[in-house]
């Protein structure tokens, strides 16, 4: 796992009052309180698309900062395999960055702006010009001047313009934060796009789950200035000790493999056994959900959620009900969220599912850790686009 | 014809001063101006106030302390004399010297105001892109504060043509050498040739007229863009 993680970060930073004379500020034993501190220490994964989220605030986008070279921290250590980059100015970093505000070049056009970061790229084994004009469809923009964008459009072109210098990584703080929401899922296919085509990794900053939860591979949650916790995307949304797992909107997410289509009810049945021949055959239908018809072949992967309220809990399989997804699973963990309701953490195939249910049904089923029991799930959120 | 070759001369000289004084202008004034825009310390009001100087001193005034800065007893006049061999009073090289301190403001706080307008977060942006210091001046500054510059380069280039009183204390009035349009004139004047006196004041009006005219129409053409002006 270590051999993967091959993003080594290490990074201090203190925010004092702004009286306070810089010369000050160097030294910490001088008594002075900081404003706020930042100090995170992590590894991050290579490969994917790795999320910081937290609340406004909590450093997030100072860390991106300090990442990129933007911000001189006092302490920061920062290498991407062999190559340490915390000595090196920005400019010699290579790293792509999408900023919140966009900042295009007002005087150029698309073109001019997707130009100007081509010319300087830091190599020649990066993506072509139009190889990134079809990931991020901005072919009919190119003539444009940036103020003839929308704000959608305008991040496009901006993550575009990143990318064509042939990053080491790609750091994206906020993109999506002022845009509307249709043009935000169109971004997020054509982000998923990208990362399907380019090899590198990809550090993002949000304080948004869903968009999270549709994009991530890993997870690192922040909160004033500190690391609370990271890991695997998947593992992290169904840990009962982290704050996310008690949040109203609570989910988890699944990766499932398409099994088959039915095309008389057009359904879609996904395997939650990733090695498709267990699934199909070990897990047999107590294994499997159904969804909408897909437009995927069978074996290719889906991202699914399914939020923790959306989850109940019977002992025997309920053989008249609506409901068509029932999966068989062990519980692994109980956690009581308040006097009135406990979270149940369940396992099915390798994969976690959560279900929130009343306090009341945890003492009446007698539930316990290492029991088997069927789960009743009343929707599944599809994240992946692949929908007819 | 009643422009006389002293009177060509004279044309010749000026243009040749405002030319010279307004390239080294942009060269100084544009870091300059930079700095000013961008200091928080309290230095900076002190160098912005002696930029300013020239507009409200009389030019005699500046003009005298120049004339004794430029004498060889002193220090300015005695190193130079050491470097060049020649004195910097009453020569062409003492006129540039004088020009530049005397039309600096009209370079330097067209750029201050044109700098202090420019979105500073483009120039991280670039940065990332490995944009060094002087790639982002000439790609992203210059085009994007492009008025300032026109507009600098244009009043420090007229304001110099017009100067007299300056050139009056430390060049003195050597025909071709440091005789400029505004002190032939002034001879005219004085030997009640009204005629010539009228060509050469009238030629200036027009001159300046008509560079003023393209200055606002230029800033009128451009003004409407909202280039590197700060994006909310």
């Amino acid at each position: 796992m270590s051999k993967d993680k091959n993003i080594q970060l290490s990074v201090e930073h203190y925010f004092y009052p702004k009286k306070c004379v810089k010369k000050e500020r160097v030294t910490k034993d001088n008594g002075q309180e900081a404003d706020f501190s930042l100090a995170i220490k992590a590894q991050l994964p290579n490969r994917g698309i790795t999320a910081i989220y937290g609340p406004s605030g909590c450093g997030k986008t100072t860390l991106l900062r300090c990442i990129a070279g933007l911000e001189i921290a006092e302490q920061c250590q920062l290498s991407i395999g062999d190559i340490d980059l915390a000595s090196l100015p920005t400019k010699q970093r290579q790293l792509g960055y999408v900023f919140q505000e966009n900042r295009l070049f007002p005087h150029l056009s698309v073109d001019g702006n997707l130009e100007f970061s081509y010319k300087r790229r830091f190599s020649d084994n990066g993506p072509s010009k139009q190889q990134v004009i079809d990931w991020l469809d901005i072919e009919k923009l190119l003539d444009r001047k940036p103020d003839q964008l929308s704000g959608g459009q305008k991040q496009r072109v901006s993550i575009a313009r990143a990318l064509l210098t042939s990053p080491r990584c790609l750091l994206l703080d906020e993109p999506l934060a002022g845009v509307d929401s249709k043009a935000r899922n169109l971004i997020l296919q054509h982000m998923k796009t990208v990362a399907d085509n380019l090899k590198i990794p990809m550090v993002y900053v949000s304080h948004n789950l869903d968009e999270i939860t549709r994009l991530a591979d890993y997870l690192m949650i922040m909160d004033q200035g500190r690391l609370v916790a990271d890991g695997a995307l998947l593992d992290m949304l169904s840990r009962l000790d982290l704050d996310l797992t008690r949040q109203e909107n609570a989910a988890v997410v699944l990766n499932t493999k398409i099994v088959s289509h039915d095309d008389h009810y057009s359904l879609t049945q996904l395997s939650l056994g990733l090695d498709l021949n267990l699934g199909s055959i070990g897990g047999g239908a107590d294994t499997e959900l159904a969804v909408g018809r897909l437009c995927g072949e069978a074996g290719d992967t889906v991202r699914v959620r399914i939020p923790c309220r959306d989850v109940s809990i019977a002992l025997e399989k309920p053989s008249q009900s609506s409901i068509l997804n029932i999966l068989s699973g062990v519980i692994t963990d109980i956690e009581l969220v308040d006097g009135a309701r406990a979270i149940v953490k369940t396992e099915v195939l390798g994969q976690s599912i959560l279900a929130r249910i009343t306090r009341k049904s945890l003492e009446h089923l007698t539930l316990e850790k290492g029991k088997s029991v069927y789960l009743q799930i009343k929707t599944v959120a599809l994240l992946s686009e692949t929908l007819v | 014809m009643n422009l006389l070759d002293s009177d060509i001369s004279a044309l010749w000289l000026t243009l040749q001063l405002a030319a010279v004084t307004t390239v080294i202008l942009m060269v100084v004034g544009a870091p300059l101006a930079w700095w000013l825009s961008r200091s928080i310390s309290r230095f900076a009001s002190v160098i912005e106030a002696t930029v300013a100087l020239p507009l409200i001193l009389p030019p005699t005034v500046i003009g005298f302390y120049l004339l004794i800065a430029f004498s060889p007893d002193n220090f300015l006049g005695s190193g130079w004399l050491a470097l060049t061999g020649q004195p910097l009073a009453f020569t062409f090289s003492g006129l540039v010297v004088g020009s530049v301190i005397y039309s600096l403001p009209f370079v330097v706080q067209p750029l201050q105001s044109g700098f202090q307008h420019f979105d500073h977060k483009l120039l991280e942006a670039a940065e990332t892109m490995g944009a060094g210091t002087l790639d982002r001046f000439i790609h992203l500054i210059i085009p994007l504060t492009r008025r300032a510059f026109v507009t600098a380069a244009l009043l420090g280039f007229a304001h110099t043509m017009g100067e007299f009183g300056v050139v009056l204390m430390i060049g003195g009035n050597i025909p071709g050498e440091t005789q400029v349009l505004s002190i032939a004139l002034y001879d005219h004047v004085e030997a009640l040739d009204y005629q010539r006196a009228h060509w050469l004041a009238g030629g200036l009006l027009a001159f300046s007229f008509t560079l003023l005219i393209l200055l606002y129409g230029f800033n009128r053409q451009h003004g409407v863009s909202k280039a590197g002006v700060k994006q909310l």
